[in-house]
């Protein structure tokens, strides 16, 4: 027997409502199949399992907002009844206490500033590592994390430890609104905007031009169904635009017409789930920043020949090269790459790269590729065309939504020159890319035309200094003259 | 094909990509990517959709002809 959780998406997720199940009582699954649609605040979500078996039970009903970890449905994969139920790997809790030996941070010569410093642990013990959901949770609640003795895998203190520590002081979970993780800075209006719906109903109410603030679900939970849209549209003229809600502001209103309403709802709350992370991190990180413009004639040219010999759909993008070269500069600076939990550093093996991605609606996701080392360009490419497609069609799945080690923007499309990422909490560095350009450039002292992009690094100054910045962007600087290397996944 | 023809194949292509946007209200003159707000993303799966549609696989070299909605309606007509 196997339970199906409610998965973590994402480090500032507390909670999710059910909105579809995929599956019903009696379907056999397979690992890694579609079996709910979750609504968070950015984006609904498939989910997948990790269990194959047949479905044995659905605990949540459609509609249902439940905290992250709640147990969705029994899974029955033949296993002996009694065996400890394990939660599926998408799920931080289960994802980041995993026992891999945890690459001590090397000692750093050159650092200028006294760093924290590897803390002397006891032997053949990797450090702990809590869920971005218990450090979340402890801070809220004031708890000492190194004084609560965990009963997690590793040690990690969990949720359920916490609450024994000190229990929640708010009702475990909300009905309507999402917990916010600054109360005073936040405006607990936003959430409440959203109306519950089916995926089926959205688009249903969309191609009707019904404006679903204005029905009254029938559904689970006061879910609106696609009979309740399909009523409403009967007996409502679509004339009428909604009141724009008055917490909205500027750009961010709903267009007045019925239709485009639930897209301009979504632009306010992944608004406002931005707007507290980016807060969050700029009240903690103590950012540092690097910029460094670097000629692309190679690889600009080097594309330019590859892609001559290629089908349209197997053409890589500059951005792709960009990404892939990225991951490799890690390699040779890794405490870029990890994640800044307890007062430490703690240095991820595998990079799992956050891509920032623009929605159209507006707004921003960075969804996740995970462990981005193993893959070489095309692959990288590939990854790159998913994340976005996905991103853009609202149909991210949990997987793209792992917890990113570190995050790259590229804003090159719009034209700017550069631009400084803000660090998304618990990473430590942000990369950005903006435009590719042709500028005047000296080339073995003639002057030239070159096409050329302004890497920047925005980096927490806890966790890596200046010197190790700057070594990083001049080794993005020599793999983008050299980028035939960065076709393999070896490095070069 | 006819610019009115290639004109179909562009918006049908969009449809996927920038589903709000309508081509009446693009500047032909203007770069496309400006006017509809396309990545090098977007503007790559645009080329795929109008590939899928019409066999035509506008090569990277010709891409300053079509980066304007006005041009990219010439280059179809012309390549079909």
């Amino acid at each position: 027997m196997a339970e199906f959780k409610m998965p973590s998406l994402g480090a500032d997720m507390d909670s999710g409502t059910l909105l579809e199940w995929k599956v019903a009582v009696g379907d056999t699954v397979s690992k890694g199949d579609i079996v709910a649609v979750v609504d968070t605040e950015k984006s609904d979500i498939e989910v997948e399992t990790f269990h194959g078996g047949v479905v044995s039970e659905l605990l949540v009903e459609e509609g249902t907002e439940v905290e992250v970890g709640t147990p969705l449905a029994i899974i029955d994969d033949g296993a002996a009844t009694g065996t400890p139920a394990t939660e599926s790997p998408t799920t931080a809790e289960a994802r980041e206490p995993e026992p891999q030996p945890e690459p001590q941070p090397e000692p750093q010569p050159e650092g200028p500033e006294p760093e924290p410093g590897p803390e002397p642990e006891p032997a053949g013990r990797p450090p702990t590592v809590h869920s971005p959901i218990v450090r979340h949770l402890a801070e809220e609640r004031g708890i000492d994390l190194a004084t609560v003795t965990g009963t997690g895998p590793g040690g990690a203190v969990t949720r359920r430890d916490l609450d024994a520590v000190a229990p929640a002081t708010t009702p475990a979970t909300t009905p309507t609104t999402t917990p916010t993780t600054t109360p005073a800075a936040t405006t607990p209006t936003a959430p409440t905007d959203r109306v519950r719906s089916s995926p089926l109903a959205r688009r249903r109410a969309e191609e009707l031009g019904v404006d679903l603030t204005t029905i009254t679900g029938t559904g689970p939970g006061g879910a609106i169904t696609v009979t309740d849209v399909d009523a409403a549209a009967g007996e409502l003229p679509t004339t009428e635009a909604p009141p724009v809600p008055s917490h909205a502001t500027g750009q961010e209103q709903a267009p007045p017409t019925g239709a485009p309403r639930e897209r301009g709802d979504r632009s306010t709350t992944v608004r406002a789930a931005t707007g507290r992370l980016m807060a969050r991190s700029k009240r903690e990180i103590p950012h540092y920043y690097l910029s460094h413009t670097i000629d692309l004639h190679d690889t600009v040219d080097w594309l330019e020949r590859t892609n001559r010999d290629r089908a349209i759909t197997e053409r890589i993008l500059p951005a792709a090269v960009l990404l892939r070269a990225v991951v490799v500069a890690l390699s040779d600076q890794p405490r870029l790459n990890g994640w800044w939990i307890d007062d430490e550093l703690q240095v991820r093996e595998s990079v799992d790269l956050g891509v920032g991605v623009t929605l159209r609606g507006g707004g921003l996701i960075a969804p996740v590729v995970p462990a981005a080392e193993t893959l070489g360009l095309d692959e990288t490419m590939d990854s790159l065309r998913g994340i976005v497609a996905r991103a853009r069609s609202g149909r991210i799945t949990g997987t793209d939504l792992g917890e990113a080690t570190i995050t790259v923007t590229n804003l090159g499309d719009q034209g700017v020159e550069s631009v400084y990422g803000v660090i998304a909490p618990p990473q430590v560095a942000v990369v950005g890319f903006g435009a590719i350009r042709d500028r005047p450039w000296a080339v073995g002292g003639m002057l030239t035309v070159r096409p050329v992009v302004t890497a920047t690094l925005s980096a927490d100054h806890r966790a890596t200094d200046g010197h190790e910045g700057a070594r990083f962007l001049a080794t993005l600087d020599r793999l983008l003259h050299e980028p035939e290397t960065l076709i393999h996944r070896e490095k070069p | 094909m006819n610019h009115d023809e290639a004109r179909t194949v562009i918006a049908t292509g969009l449809r996927g990509i920038a589903p709000e946007a309508d081509l009446s209200e693009v500047d032909g003159s203007q770069p496309l990517q400006d006017e509809l707000d396309l990545d090098s993303m977007d503007f790559l799966n645009l080329m795929v959709a109008i590939h899928e549609q019409t066999g035509v696989e506008v090569p990277e070299r010709d891409y300053p002809k079509v980066a304007h909605l006005d041009g990219l309606i010439d280059y179809l007509a012309d390549a079909s």
